[in-house]
């Protein structure tokens, strides 16, 4: 596998290819949290597990991604004694 | 541009998805057995649905000049009825023989329970048995770490030689597990489940990509069967190389499936394998 011409490495190529796509979604965040503090309710573990990810986004530390989905996912090690639902919520639930 | 789709439900897909598809570039399909949205109450259910996956699906596909390959086994979504799953595992040698059945798959894990981890151990006795290459599903979300674990754990136990068996759906925190312990990884592609071509492009960039694939999974979900190649357009945008891009989408496929004899892609790319 060949790596990208070298212009494609520099930090403003690739601000100029996927700035407007994360301000973007960042603000479909910002606006997703703001829709959810309107409401009345309390945060289940989805909402917990996403807010406390935000703090990875700024932290200055390399692999952001693969940090977060960590934060997010069941730790056990052993498996389940039975399976009693075939989906997943995104985030563990005992989070 | 051509390519290999590697992993996608074409019976859940209408025909201007082949049509799409081909235009595309895409020269193979491969097709592994799914869960149908419910549990199937009988194992002449799986038996029709084997049949549908190595006779009725390639004459669809072959109308579009694509040959269609297949992967047989009962989903971990099923595996927690062990009667009905032992019965599944009886009947798939008999359809090992047809000659568009590339292996095992997609098995693995679901929840991460006892009988998932049973019956997938069943399914990876019987690729061992007959020689076969595997194909492993991943759990979703908060369970694929764990399960992929797991599963590299009993892949390795049982004496799988790394380099047959491919672990599909690799995100940012499975991806060095899975290729560290020798197998082959899947990214899949889908809009808001596991890897958008942006971030799989940066595992690609990041990783081994001589190990690496690239597919849509796409099925009767959120999913979109021409993702391999809107993400070969974005390698492109971010400066890759055609040839770089033909060794991920059209090469590494081939290296991997070829390990089957019976594999070959369209004759209009040069010929088949």
């Amino acid at each position: 596998m060949t790596t990208p011409k070298e212009p494609w490495r520099q930090r403003d190529a690739l601000t100029d290819l996927y700035y407007m796509e994360a301000r973007a979604r960042l603000l479909d965040v910002a606006a997703f949290l703001d829709r959810i503090d309107r409401a009345p309710g309390t945060d289940d573990h989805r909402l917990r597990s996403l807010r406390a990810a935000l703090a990875f986004l700024n932290d200055g530390k390399a692999d952001r991604t693969r940090r977060i989905l960590e934060s997010w996912s069941d730790p056990s090690a052993a498996p389940a004694d039975s399976a009693d639902t075939k989906g997943a919520t995104g985030a563990w639930p005992k989070l | 541009m051509r390519y290999i789709e590697p992993h996608a439900h074409m019976v859940s897909r209408t025909t201007d998805d082949y049509t799409a598809m081909v235009t595309a570039g895409c020269v193979a399909v491969c097709e592994p057995a799914f869960w149908a949205g419910f549990d199937r109450c009988s194992v002449d259910g799986f038996r029709d649905y084997f049949r549908q996956l190595t006779e009725i699906e390639p004459r669809r596909a072959a109308r579009y000049g694509l040959p269609h390959f297949s992967w047989l086994c009962i989903n971990p979504k099923e595996s927690e009825d062990l009667g009905l799953a032992e019965a599944v595992l009886s009947i798939i040698p008999e359809f090992l023989d047809k000659p568009n059945v590339l292996g095992i798959g997609e098995i693995g894990l679901n929840k991460n329970s006892r009988n998932e981890v049973k019956i997938f151990e069943r399914h990876v006795q019987i690729a061992v048995e007959h020689d076969r290459l595997i194909l492993v599903h991943t759990p979703h979300l908060e369970d694929k770490l764990k399960g992929t674990k797991l599963i590299l754990d009993i892949l390795r136990n049982a004496g799988v030689r790394p380099g047959r068996t491919l672990i599909d759906h690799v995100e940012e925190h499975t991806v060095r597990h899975v290729l560290d312990a020798g197998h082959w990884a899947g990214i899949t592609l889908y809009p808001e489940s596991k890897a958008t071509p942006a971030r799989a492009i940066d595992m690609v960039e990041q990783y081994a990509a001589e190990r690496l694939w690239l597919n849509s999974a796409c099925d009767w979900g959120h999913s979109d069967p021409l993702a391999v190649p809107k993400t070969a357009l974005e390698m492109r945008r971010r400066g890759h190389s055609a040839t770089a891009i033909d060794a991920l989408i059209y090469g590494n496929p081939l290296r991997f499936l070829s390990q089957y004899s019976g594999f070959k892609v369209a004759d209009h790319v040069g010929g088949s394998v």
